[in-house]
């Protein structure tokens, strides 16, 4: 594994909120490299700059100083038109599943497709319907998603985000909104179509019980990552 | 052009697919718009009636030149100019015939309810049809009768009765002033805004009515050419050989001028511009309530768009999309109210109130441009959407 290269390369990353007097550093001095088919689990207090780490990687902020090395591309210094690019090799999960409302969950999971503008509407809902059966909702693909579960939904949410087959997934605590057996349930989802799929995942989470899935574990504290808790108080 | 067509039907209608999820806000939208649309079709069905029904009679006069005095303001306010001007342009070459028209406003008794209303009565030369009104040409000779007038059945007001007897060849009579008329027979132009209807009679029997007004004093001339002459340069022949007392115009000149004088002095264009405006504003107002409601309730979805990859023209895209539905589904079902509100006014009013072809175009491409504005203002809302937000 060493000796491929890194999909995700951060070096000597720094990003700043505000301007002026009101800018205020949240993070400090960022290394990171995940390799292909990795789960990378963050974990860390609260307001230590998890999701603002997760938010550059996808593309979502500007990265402003140092180096964020995605696939190959770099995205400090990336135009606005490259980061909306960048973004679609990306899946993401939310803790809100922020599915539309106005779409079945067929509709939903083909969007994650429709936006790569490539397969024909008829293939998209094909690999849609696939994606549904996988995540075992075969028979709520029409279902809207008003009328799915909590947990159905984070479903829904997970095949829109594999349904592409991307190289990465990103999730903000996926699991926060779900009781303990249903967020159990998609993380294992989760772990077992990455597996199949071969993608790298970055999961976000506070809950201690779905550590087990990581291949590797980082700790975010005071926007500082380390390896080891403790190390982040040594440094 | 195919390739486009082939994007729009391979994409997920999201725009449709929202506005079909809230019937509410979609019964509310298409009602704001059919509102405004209706309101804007009524002002622009007045305003072209006015104009039509204050400019009938000059539509319908059989001259090729017109001849009326310089200070004349319109059919029904012409002034008087002397006679002799006709028999002066019927030695310019190529004049075929000049004959005379007498126009003046008579309070007349409506036979059927006794009440006295304003009608224009028209005083022509029986020996030859003065307007393009058939009805009116065939009963030439009933007017030669004296004190009987042609009543314009279209007029506004009760008349029914006396229709039907009229129709039935029954004798009906009247008081203009202190004389004694008959109905004898009937035609149809309609009314307009100054006078309720219009009566035709012979100039002998309009003398007889106006005691006081000189037989030399007449309204308007109608010349007529030879066959084969140029209108132009006849009409340019005849002003250079009249006094300006007189100004002379073409058949399609004489109309413009009436046109020009109702734009000019009437608030017809004023009143309905300012409706047509009021209704598109309350349209704009209406659906950029539904289309900002709508964008608002669905930002974190279109942030979550944005995290996905699409781009801000494609949110900007189903934002457009829905105002064109609206658009259409809010035309329709105006445009079938007007047709429907356009036959009431015309049934009450007497107005030639009608939609032309063109005036639907234009009130399409109004509702077009008022959902698409308020469309464009709506996505201003877009902005808020921000896909690094969404995380939290
Ligand atoms: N848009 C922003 N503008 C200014 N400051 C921000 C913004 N977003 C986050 N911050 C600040 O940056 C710091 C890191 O926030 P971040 O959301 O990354 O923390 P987190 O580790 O994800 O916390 P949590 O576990 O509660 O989700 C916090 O102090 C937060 O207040
Ligand atoms: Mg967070």
């Amino acid at each position: 594994m060493m000796n491929q290269k890194p999909v995700i390369a951060i070096h000597q990353l720094d990003h700043y909120f505000g301007t002026g007097k009101l800018r205020k550093q949240v993070l400090f001095d960022i290394n990171l490299e995940i390799f292909a088919g990795e789960i990378v689990i963050m974990t860390g207090p609260s307001g230590s700059g998890k999701t603002t780490l997760l938010t550059l990687i996808g593309g979502l902020r500007s990265a402003q100083s140092g180096s964020l090395n995605i696939l190959g591309q770099e995205l400090c210094g990336a135009s606005q038109k490259e980061l909306v690019k960048a973004r679609r090799h990306n899946g993401y999960i939310f803790q809100a599943h922020n599915l539309h409302g106005s779409l079945t969950a067929l509709e939903n999971v083909q969007m994650g497709l429709e936006v790569h503008g490539t397969l024909s509407k008829g293939e998209r809902h094909r690999r849609a319907t696939e994606m549904l059966k996988q995540v075992g909702l075969k028979e709520h693909i029409d279902y809207y998603p008003a009328n799915l579960s909590g947990g159905q939904k984070q479903r829904v949410a997970i095949a829109r985000a594999l349904v592409s087959r991307p190289k990465i997934v990103l999730a903000d605590e996926p699991t926060a909104a779900l009781d303990k057996k249903t967020g159990r349930d998609v993380v294992d989802l989760m772990h077992d179509l990455a597996k199949k799929q071969g993608c790298t995942i970055l999961l976000v989470t506070h809950d201690n019980r779905i550590l087990d899935i990581a291949d590797q574990i980082v700790y975010m504290e005071d926007g500082r990552l380390a390896t080891q808790p403790e190390s982040v108080a040594m440094s | 052009m195919l390739g486009f067509i082939k994007t729009l039907i391979e994409r997920t209608p999201l725009g449709l697919l929202q506005l079909k999820h809230d019937r509410m806000r979609l019964l509310v939208a298409i009602a704001g718009i059919t509102f405004a649309d209706v309101l804007i079709f009524m002002q622009l069905g007045f305003a072209a009636a006015l104009y039509k029904t204050n400019t009938q009679y000059p539509r319908t006069l059989k001259a090729d030149l017109v001849i009326i005095g310089t200070q004349a303001k319109n059919f029904g306010k012409l002034r008087t100019f002397p006679r002799r001007r006709l028999y002066q342009a019927l030695d310019v070459p190529g004049v075929a015939s000049a004959d005379a028209l007498y126009i003046q406003s008579v309070d007349w008794r409506n036979p059927q309810t006794r009440k006295k209303t304003s009608m224009l009565l028209v005083g022509q030369n029986p020996d030859r049809p003065s307007f393009n009104l058939p009805e009116v040409n065939q009963q030439l000779d009933a007017i030669r009768m004296p004190d009987t007038v042609l009543f314009d059945r279209a007029s506004r007001g009760k008349y029914q009765d006396i229709i039907t007897r009229v129709q039935q060849g029954e004798r009906v009579t009247t008081e203009i002033g202190r004389r004694t008329v008959t109905v004898a027979g009937l035609f149809k132009v309609g009314a307009s805004f100054s006078d309720d209807g219009a009566l035709i009679t012979s100039d002998q029997n309009f003398l007889r009515l106006f005691p006081k007004r000189d037989a030399g004093a007449v309204s308007l001339g109608l010349i007529r050419l030879h066959p084969g002459s140029d209108p132009d340069r006849v009409r340019a022949a005849v002003a250079a050989r009249l006094p300006d007392d007189v100004q002379v115009l073409t058949n399609r000149g004489y109309i413009d001028f009436e046109m020009a004088e109702i734009k000019a002095t009437s608030p017809i264009g004023f009143v309905f511009g300012l409706g047509t405006t009021m209704g598109f504003i309350v349209g704009i107002v209406i659906v950029y309530q539904v289309l900002s409601t709508d964008v608002n309730s669905h930002l974190a979805e279109y942030a979550t768009f944005k995290a996905m990859g699409y781009r801000n023209a494609y949110l900007l895209g189903v934002i457009f999309e829905e105002a064109l539905i609206l658009s259409i589904l809010g035309f329709i079902p105006g445009l079938a109210i007007a047709l429907g509100a356009y036959q009431l006014t015309a049934t009450a009013t007497a107005l030639p109130i009608a939609m032309p072809f063109g005036r639907g175009v234009i009130v399409l491409l109004l509702t077009f441009v008022m959902c698409g504005a308020s469309g464009a203002i709506a996505t201003r809302r877009l902005q808020a959407a921000d896909p690094a937000d969404i995380f939290s």
